[in-house]
């Protein structure tokens, strides 16, 4: 040995001394070092120092609302469960679950958690990371919960307990995403279901797959090999919802479309998918799942695609905002608080707008009264309404719009009494639903498949919603 | 025990790993590792029993149990000798939970883990590749440092597996060791060049996460694969994305001379020090004048551009700051676009994203303008998202759309969520600072929330009145007296000090009012917060100075209080300003100039963005989102003056004569494979794109009405849902035609790949099979005959004149698109050429050609 410390064990070929100075034993790997040293080109600025050598995600806690902590899951040595302190910490100082910030800073720790269904998941980071590479993988632990499971909840992942670990397991190595793909996933844990359960538990087989998923090694690996389907077919939702914000006055201050396709898929084989639109224009920026060939959207703006197999969204997309955007629904309100009494009156009325010839249903109505709001005695010419004392919100149910008729709900407010009068009206928040129409216009042409001989059933649906539809008043 | 294994494994020169684990086993005495957990074992004797039966549902009911207890955080150490006896299970999935205890234990029990050590070695020579990747997985997640050699041993093998997935898996092992054993750095190192010149996208991520762990500031290893890396990003999966992309983004910065043109440094609020940068800039400029992009630079920016469309919003994110930091100023707009998409994702990413646009809305007003009203602010938006969007807004007012924002800002002062409210008033002070135009209007506007029920809003108000007077020098008589005689009212001790502190600067304005109010707070002085407090004592100071007919026995009386004040603070302002201002024999020179010192002109303070000095941070880094250096945060260097030898990322190859020889069986195989990654080239796509547009065109035109009134029917029969668009689809494209055989191309190297795991006989051929690909890929990007495989003959021939033109015998350039998954790693070793080759410049140039035309059409 050469200059190997002595309070070292050495039995390895090589070791560092001074810096851009290696020492070797001669030996086997002697050659390829000498190159090294040959080649090494010093870059002070390309990052320097000394690094401490974990990364990316370290620990994961599971956190319900009262604050237990009912799971946790360690990829590198273990972090106590007292690091969350500093997230319940911030969890009190932020009041509402909403806020608290998705990033905080502890003395030896960087704590990055997301909020889901009534559940915190935190995760524990140990150095610089981007934050939304942690922010974007812990939504997509979340989607494959919820997708094994059909739920996001406490009570599920309890009761899933097993699997949620092999999950995770396979998910992140070292704390670095290894397979996150739904149709890999699925192939190597299988998901619970009631019948596989019962025949498991006779068999005694297992839900875990020993065949290494064939997509983890293509070049598609978003789609598992060897489908087969008796009936061929493949869905389309054009699914597109309005963001608007309407002012007092009823003219929109803004709006825009958001839409997404979801796709559902149950193709046998490999096939080779291409989607046309007739007004491929309209679409001003789209984002893709991975299996759609970029560059034939640019020069076709066609969607050329090998898909994944089963339910998956192949774009979301939103409609230039120089297009002038449609708005289905007006709101005719009045809500009024009179100085120094204990009342108030609201009335609003829903009627049709530019709806395209087709109805408006499942409208519902939430407004977040003013804190001073004690009760409120409405009647309602369609529908139900409710009104939760407690977070003072009031839902109303509409249903659908008939035109001869428009729904309307009015009545007296309660207020505490003594106490000033809101500020501010409450703004109202539109829920509705149109069937059988994109409202941006968007159609699709046509859908091709290459790559397979049998003909396959193909369908398109088109629906539009409210997004964040919220008008002032 | 440990002195002895390495002693074995010095003899053995680290050579037979699966002995030396069996004989760490060997030395472990069982009595002494059972003994000593006997009287914890109570607790869960029956999950051992269950572990110990010979049924394997009994032990995968157990394993189920102790994971239960793992996840929870309960501790299940005690059963560890019973779990790690099942660790050779047959059954998979009592297998994998095994798995998952050892991982979680075994940092805690060493010797017992060893135990399980020479089960993971013999797995790694499994003929199955699943099973040889996880068993390196576990292996390498043990943290026991005695194994340290073994693990070495075993990336390296895998590093040169011919299954990219345990490949992909030695890249992990390789950062889990480092982590083990830092010394290891060095051999670490050489895994990591080597596997940097994967070509498979599925090691590419794993590897570069590697690099930028282990060494990032090995720069001259990712010289040779910048290119490689480049064109792979698109296949890669998600994650090796942003990895690779933050790592090519401090790639680009210490390699290619600035884009930024100087007129555009100078721009706007760029540092100071950044402007003695552009002098010398300037005369460098001046000697090689026009400005060049590498083609290198221009590759990274281009290839990077299509994942802007990526769902993940960690890409996209990525790309955004790609751009930000290295594309010319010029082509960063288009990053906008993506980022306020991804406002529509959960809050967690909003509050990411807005954060990022917020520092880059300071230097570049322009870029987010156009979607201004995508900030607005809805009323069902947590309060740091409202807070966050309000800074954006107010980054982006200007003289041209102030008046819609101070409307759209009128609605916010309202909001039921007065902390917001509290922000928007903050806000409208900025913009009257910033905006001439309309200092009065939003002045105006403050004063009338003064009169707000909310006691929040009120206070906000003074504050910033407070501030906007302070700028201008101009009478305000009217809004001080206002102020004045909202003292009685208003409690909030922040807004009290600004009134106090405005009456005391401008005392000599307001004559009549302002000894009053210091008699009203003479009152209530001892009731007062310290913060009020001490803006009484200089309130008394000043009328003193100014008015001592007056108020000369009110400030002494508030004086005596102070004196004994609780607060140090407060006392030793006191005993400060009785020193400057009552003259005695004691007091110095400076009494004299008492008033100068407290009537003295003050510098109006600066209302600025929070996110100023936030654009030193890297955007997207947990840095920028902290605002503080987080632990193994990496600086982005400064452009170089002089960009460093582009040559250094040129490809070379040397062929030994020996590999030239085609063995048959290669031969075979050559053309389906070659036919495979050439299909996925940008060249083929580009060119051929004209074509098929066409040809789909005129397929589809037969079709067009047949699914019109397919599409006709759907929306008039409302009760279907799903309406059946029969078109039958003709395979007469010769675009899918290729795909297909690409499929199949694919399935039969797979194939290929698993006989030469079984016999190892076949490597030598296979290896040179791969060569041989390299050098008939290398012909596609010279010439552009290809398929046919005599173009072989035609590259090797060209291949000889230009040798002669280099002077470099045997060397030529690899193909940047090469795309093959399956190639057992050759180690090309490289040679340094004096410069770029002209034909891989011609290349580049091509592309970059294709792409800007492609951009003018659709944009």
């Amino acid at each position: 040995m050469l200059t190997a410390p002595p309070s070292r064990p050495s039995g390895l070929s090589c070791r560092q001394g001074r810096k851009g100075e290696v020492h070797l034993q001669p030996g086997l790997l002697g050659s390829q070092a000498q190159e090294v040293q040959t080649r090494w080109r010093p870059s002070p600025c390309f990052g320097a120092g000394k690094r401490s050598p974990t990364k990316m995600i370290h620990s994961l806690f599971l956190i319900n609302c009262s604050g237990d902590i009912f799971l946790e899951k360690h990829w590198k040595s273990v972090v106590s469960q007292s690091v969350c302190d500093y997230f319940f910490e911030a969890q009190e100082k932020a009041a509402d679950v909403e806020n608290v910030p998705p990033v905080i800073s502890t003395p030896h720790h960087y704590l990055i958690s997301i909020y889901r269904d009534k559940l915190f998941f935190v995760s524990v980071i140990q150095t610089e990371v981007p934050p939304l590479f942690v922010i974007e993988f812990l939504h997509r632990v979340a989607d494959t919960f919820q997708d094994y499971f059909g739920e996001c909840s406490e009570a599920a992942i309890k009761d899933n307990v097993v699997i949620v670990y092999e999950l995770l397991e396979e998910m992140l190595d070292n704390g670095f995403p290894l397979a996150t793909e739904s149709n890999i996933l699925k192939e190597l844990i299988k998901p619970p279901t009631i019948l596989r359960s019962v025949v498991n538990s006779i068999t005694g087989s297992s839900n875990v797959g020993d065949t290494l998923p064939t997509g983890q090694l293509s070049n598609i690996p978003w789609r598992r090999a060897g489908v087969k389907y008796t009936n061929n077919e493949a869905y389309f939702d054009v699914v597109e919802e309005i963001d608007a914000i309407i002012d007092k006055s009823g003219s929109t201050v803004f709006a825009e479309i958001q839409g997404v396709i979801d796709a559902c898929i149950k193709l046998s084989g490999m096939p080779d998918l291409s989607l046309s639109f007739m007004n491929p224009r309209l679409l001003d920026d789209v984002s893709f799942h991975p299996c759609i060939r970029f560059k034939r959207w640019e020069s076709e703006r066609v969607l050329s695609f090998i898909p994944p197999d089963g339910n998956f969204r192949l774009i979301s997309y939103r409609v230039s905002s120089q297009n002038l955007v449609a708005i289905p629904v007006y709101v005719k309100h009045s809500i009024s608080f009179k100085e120094n009494s204990s009342c108030g009156r609201f009335d609003i009325t829903i009627g049709p707008k530019q709806n395209m010839g087709k109805t408006i249903e499942g409208i519902t109505v939430t407004v977040h009264m003013p804190k001073v709001v004690l009760n409120m005695n409405l009647t309602p010419t369609q529908g139900s309404y409710t009104f939760d004392p407690v977070t003072k919100v009031l839902t109303w149910d509409v249903g659908k719009i008939t035109p001869q008729k428009l729904p309307s709900l009015k009545g007296l407010v309660n207020l505490q009494s003594g106490a000033p009068k809101p500020e501010e009206n409450p703004s109202l928040n539109i829920q509705f639903k149109i069937q059988q129409l994109a409202i941006s216009g968007l159609k699709v042409n046509r859908l091709d498949m290459y790559g397979e001989k049998y003909k396959p059933f193909k369908g398109v649906k088109y629906v539009t919603k409210a997004g964040k539809f919220q008008v002032r008043t | 025990m440990s002195s002895n294994s390495f002693a074995y494994n010095e003899q053995s020169g680290g050579g037979e790993a699966t002995e030396l684990g069996q004989e760490a086993t060997s030395t472990i005495s069982p009595s002494g590792a059972f003994g000593l957990f006997s009287s914890d074992l109570k607790k869960n004797e029956d999950l051992k029993q269950m572990l110990e039966s010979n049924k394997d549902s009994a032990k995968l009911d157990a394993m189920k149990r102790i994971v239960g207890m793992i996840a929870k955080g309960k501790n299940a150490s005690e059963l560890f000798p019973a779990v790690v006896k099942n660790v050779a299970s047959k059954n998979i999935e009592i297998k994998k939970l095994v798995y998952v205890y050892l991982v979680r234990y075994a940092e805690e029990q060493q010797d017992l883990a060893l135990l399980s050590i020479s089960t993971f070695q013999r797995a790694l020579k499994d003929p199955n590749q699943l099973i040889r990747a996880s068993a390196l997985r576990v292996l390498s997640s043990i943290r026991v440092p005695i194994i340290v050699p073994i693990m070495m041993l075993a990336i390296k093998e895998a590093s040169a597996d011919l299954s990219p997935y345990v490949r992909k898996n030695a890249a992990h092992a390789i950062q889990k060791l480092y982590s083990l054993d830092p010394e290891q750095k060095e051999m670490l190192i050489e895994v990591i060049e080597k596997l940097l010149k994967d070509k498979s996208t599925l090691v590419a991520g794993s590897v570069v996460m590697a690099f930028e762990e282990v060494c990032p500031d090995r720069i001259d290893l990712i010289h040779k694969n910048y290119r490689k890396l480049c064109n792979l990003l698109v296949d890669v999966e998600e994650w090796g994305q942003v990895v690779i992309i933050h790592m090519l983004t401090r790639y680009a910065r210490t390699q290619f001379v600035s884009p930024w043109k100087e007129d555009d440094g100078l721009e706007d609020n760029e540092k100071n020090f950044y402007e003695s940068d552009d002098e010398q800039k300037e005369k460098t400029d001046h000697r090689k004048k026009p400005y060049t992009m590498d083609p290198d630079h221009r590759l990274l920016i281009r290839n990077t551009k299509p994942l802007l469309q990526s769902r993940n919003a960690a890409v996209v994110m990525a790309v955004a700051q790609l751009y930000w930091h290295i594309s010319p100023k010029s082509e960063v707009g288009i990053i906008s676009k993506s980022l306020v998409r991804l406002l529509r994702s959960n809050r967690e990413v909003q509050y990411i994203v807005l954060q990022n646009i917020a520092t880059m809305s300071i230097q570049r007003k322009g870029m987010f303008e156009p979607y201004l009203k995508s900030f607005y602010v809805r009323s069902t938006d947590p309060t740091m998202i409202k807070t966050l969007k309000l800074e954006i807004l107010t980054n982006l007012a200007n003289e041209a759309n102030i008046s819609t924002l101070l409307r759209e800002f009128q609605t916010y002062v309202k909001s039921q969520d007065k902390q917001f409210a509290a922000a928007t008033i903050q806000t409208i002070g900025r913009c009257a600072t910033n905006i001439s135009e309309v200092t009065d209007t939003c002045l105006n506007g403050l004063v009338c929330l003064l009169s707000n029920r909310d006691e929040i809003v009120v206070a906000e108000s003074v504050v910033v009145i407070k501030k906007l007077l302070q700028m201008q020098p101009v009478q305000h008589g009217e809004i001080i007296k206002h102020m004045a005689k909202l003292l009685d009212s208003i409690t909030v001790p922040v807004a009290r000090a600004s009134i106090l502190w405005l009456i005391g600067e401008n005392c000599e304005r307001v004559p009549k009012i302002a000894p009053d109010v210091l008699r009203k707070m003479a009152k209530s002085f001892t009731s007062e917060d310290d913060l009020v407090k001490l803006q009484i004592l200089n309130l008394g100071a000043k009328l003193y100075l100014t008015n001592s007919k007056q108020t000369k026995l009110l400030t002494q009386y508030i004086l005596n209080l102070g004196k004994y004040d609780q607060n140090y603070d407060i006392r030793d302002r006191t005993r400060f300003i009785r020193q400057l201002i009552v003259p005695n024999e004691k007091s110095g020179a400076l009494s004299k100039y008492a008033k100068k010192i407290f009537l003295a002109q003050k510098p109006a303070p600066l209302l600025e963005s929070p996110f100023k000095d936030r654009d030193h941070f890297q955007l997207g880094t947990l840095s920028h989102t902290l605002n503080t250096k987080a632990t193994g945060y990496l600086e982005l260097s400064n452009w170089p003056e002089v960009a460093p030898d582009p040559s250094v990322r040129n490809v070379e190859v040397i062929e030994l004569a020996k590999e030239w020889t085609p063995a048959g069986k290669a031969k075979k195989e050559n053309p389906a494979k070659k036919f495979y990654s050439e299909s996925e080239e940008e060249e083929d796509s580009s060119d051929s794109s004209s074509d098929s547009e066409s040809e789909s065109e005129s397929a589809s035109g037969e079709q067009e009405e047949e699914g019109d009134s397919s599409e006709d029917s759907s929306e008039d029969t409302s009760s279907e849902h799903r309406s059946d668009s029969e078109s039958a689809s003709e395979v007469g494209d010769k675009r899918t035609a290729k795909r297909n055989s690409k499929s199949k191309g694919k399935s039969d190297s797979e194939d290929g790949e698993k006989e030469n795991e079984k016999s190892k006989t076949s490597d030598s051929s296979s290896t040179d099979s791969s060569s041989e690909e390299e050098s008939s890929s290398d012909s596609e990007s010279v010439s552009e005959s290809e398929r046919e495989p005599e173009s072989r003959k035609v590259a090797k021939e060209k291949e000889k004149k230009k040798t002669k033109q280099d002077r470099n015998p045997l060397t030529k350039d690899v193909s940047l698109l090469d795309l093959d998954d399956f190639n057992p790693v050759s180690t090309p070793v490289a040679l340094p050429t004096p410069a770029l080759s002209p034909s891989l410049i011609a290349d580049l140039e091509g592309l970059n050609l294709s792409t800007c035309s492609s951009v003018i059409s659709y944009e």
